[in-house]
């Protein structure tokens, strides 16, 4: 799963500026590498800036993996059969998956997994905001599959011609596991949707709820979008808000249609001229107030990944206890 | 050869209701590694209950399937060790709430899996090849919960303080149950005389001495044992299962004609 505009402000990020000229030898060699479309690796000289971009914006993606396991996470005890319970919990797996690659690629860039949790669980650090909304019916579990990780399929994407390399490669693999769960979440859509009147009525209400908030996940309009234009000239997004989110509207139309359901917009429909379906207003007030704090979830989901942290505190100690007893012991054994 | 319906049924049932109990980590554990390790765990639980109830429902005939067999059954008639359904902390009744808590997690999977490696191994023999194959997968998939939580209940038994307390505390309050193991249910005897199954009895000599050892390379005491033995595999269980068969089955009877 994924974060939902890469470029949210948050605490970190407030202080980025990029100094213009005092360009050094090393600033020169960085730009010549960005500009030929090259790769940045964690050994190589970059900006304060970059780092700070990509610290901000991978660890936001991370959190966002595991803050994702939860919504679903809410169905695996539920799930309606042991093949569907099996694979809801291999595809939250993939997510913690995710989220260990993601942490693992931003500790290259000098950021500690600790440090990162910690900016998370004070509320400083963003996630995506579509994990801050319910998952109501079984069917949720089907359209998250379908819709939430169709839309971070067309974020990621790009991501993986990211300049630095150990975000690109990382984005590869997740890639690859996304449009596995985007398939078996339609999949799954496309069975109920053939079952009873009541499975039928279950994804259509499903869809109705994320709908929107899912055209939200590609962030603000390209016109408000603080980060984008940096990010662009750094190679680190590669794509606009508006153009992914038109790309996510055309391709998914038609996967509705074959599903049976209907798209909770009435403006919805295609425009000849521009060659791309046209589409109602976004409520952006709503969006913000989410990111901000004040979603149905918000709360429940940040409290639910502290406590698990505070829960484990006592196990984590152990193992380090352990670990540095039996490094006493070899020691010992040696000497 | 085929295998007495209600032996396989005590198989499948035990990997489903741990399944599900693991399961219940999923998103809360101490470290992104372990939520990993414990899904996985479960995956392969949930992996064996299905191959299981497949077997089971293809002796059964008519119209029995796996999802028959795990969700339109009542507690009394599950046949898993009463120990797989306790909820992952001390001994609190049927509708009490606590945290989980990880050393009881640790110490099940230990407990469980110790047998499950002897018992899969010795199924490697049965004379239905079905449940040798089946026997055959889980037991690399057993070999490898074993790994995992014998690791964790040295680590944390010889860890601090803290967890040593919990962890000798988890194992004094789940030890009693693993007597169950070593009763014969009317279904292990038959599948015994059918040569299919096996005579549990015969593994407790080398049970004993795995725990054994794992519990003293941890630090800690096996307590000597008194009390009731529980008789969940004959359907008698405790009042968790009730309450954990509830949540995993009320969406698929709220929709009883529905193929998912």
């Amino acid at each position: 799963m994924y974060t939902q505009a890469m470029d949210i402000p948050d605490e970190s990020g407030k202080k980025l500026a990029v100094v213009p000229g005092a360009a050094s030898d090393q600033e020169a060699a960085f730009e010549a590498r960005i500009a030929a479309d090259g790769r940045i690796e964690p050994q190589d000289w970059m900006p304060e800036a970059y780092r700070k971009t990509l610290v901000r914006q991978i660890s936001q993606h991370a959190h966002s993996e595991i803050v994702g396991m939860l919504p679903e996470g809410n169905w695996i005890s539920r799930a309606p059969s042991l093949k569907r319970k099996a694979i809801l919990i291999a595809k939250v797996q993939d997510e913690g998956g995710h989220g260990l690659y993601l942490y693992s690629a931003a500790e290259t860039l000098g950021t500690g997994r600790d440090e990162m949790l910690a900016g998370l669980h004070s509320g400083k650090a963003k996630y995506s905001s579509i994990f801050n909304y319910p998952t109501l019916n079984w069917a949720d579990v089907g359209v998250i599959g379908w819709l939430v990780d169709g839309a971070a399929i067309m974020n990621q994407i790009p991501l993986c011609r990211c300049s630095y390399g150990p975000y690109a490669r990382a984005m590869i693999r997740v890639c690859k596991e996304e449009s596995f769960h985007q398939r078996q979440g339609y999949e799954a859509l496309l069975v109920m949707m053939k079952g009873t009147d009541e499975q039928r009525a279950l994804v259509q209400d499903a869809v109705n709820r994320y709908w929107w908030k899912c055209l939200a996940m590609f962030g603000p309009p390209d016109a408000d979008s603080p980060h984008s234009a940096q990010g662009m000239r750094w190679g680190i997004k590669r794509i606009s808000n508006d153009e992914l989110r038109q790309k996510f509207i055309d391709a998914t139309v038609p996967q509705a249609k074959v599903l049976g359901v209907t798209l909770p917009d009435p403006d919805l429909k295609w425009n000849e001229e521009r060659g791309h379906y046209d589409y109602g207003q976004i409520d952006w007030a709503e969006f913000w107030n989410t990111v901000e704090g004040n979603g149905p979830c918000n709360k429940e989901r940040l409290a639910t990944r502290v406590k698990a942290h505070n829960d484990g505190q006592w196990v984590r100690d152990a193992a380090l206890a352990y670990a540095r007893k039996q490094k006493e012991r070899q020691v010992k054994e040696a000497a | 050869m085929s295998t007495p319906i209600d032996y396989l049924l005590h198989l499948a049932d035990n990997a489903v209701v741990l399944g599900q109990r693991n399961a219940e980590w999923c998103g809360h554990g101490p470290i992104l590694e372990e939520d990993l390790a414990l899904a996985n765990v479960s995956l392969d639980l949930i992996g064996q209950a299905r191959l299981l109830y497949q077997r089971a429902a293809e002796l059964m005939g008519g119209d029995a399937t796996e999802d028959k067999l795990a969700y339109f059954r009542d507690a009394h008639q599950f046949r898993n060790y009463t120990l797989l359904e306790l909820p992952h902390h001390g001994p609190l009744v049927g509708y009490a709430a606590a945290d989980r808590d990880y050393a009881t997690t640790i110490v099940r999977n230990f407990l469980y899996s110790t047998l499950m490696v002897l018992v899969w191994d010795k199924l490697l023999q049965s004379k239905d090849a079905s449940l040798a194959a089946i026997a055959a997968k889980s037991l690399k998939e057993a070999s490898y919960h074993l790994h995992h939580s014998r690791d964790w209940l040295v680590r944390l038994g010889d860890g601090t303080e803290e967890s040593h307390a919990r962890v000798q505390a988890a194992v004094n309050h789940l030890m009693p149950y693993t007597e169950e193991f070593w009763t014969t249910s009317p279904a292990e005897g038959a599948a015994v005389a059918a040569g299919v199954g096996i005579d549990v009895w015969a593994l407790r000599p080398e049970w004993d001495a795995m725990v054994n050892e794992a519990l003293e390379e941890a630090t800690l005491t096996r307590p000597n044992f008194h009390g009731y033995v529980t008789e969940g595999k004959v359907g008698l269980h405790s009042e968790h299962l009730s309450y954990l068969l509830g949540e995993m089955q009320g969406l698929a009877r709220a929709h009883p004609n529905a193929t998912w």
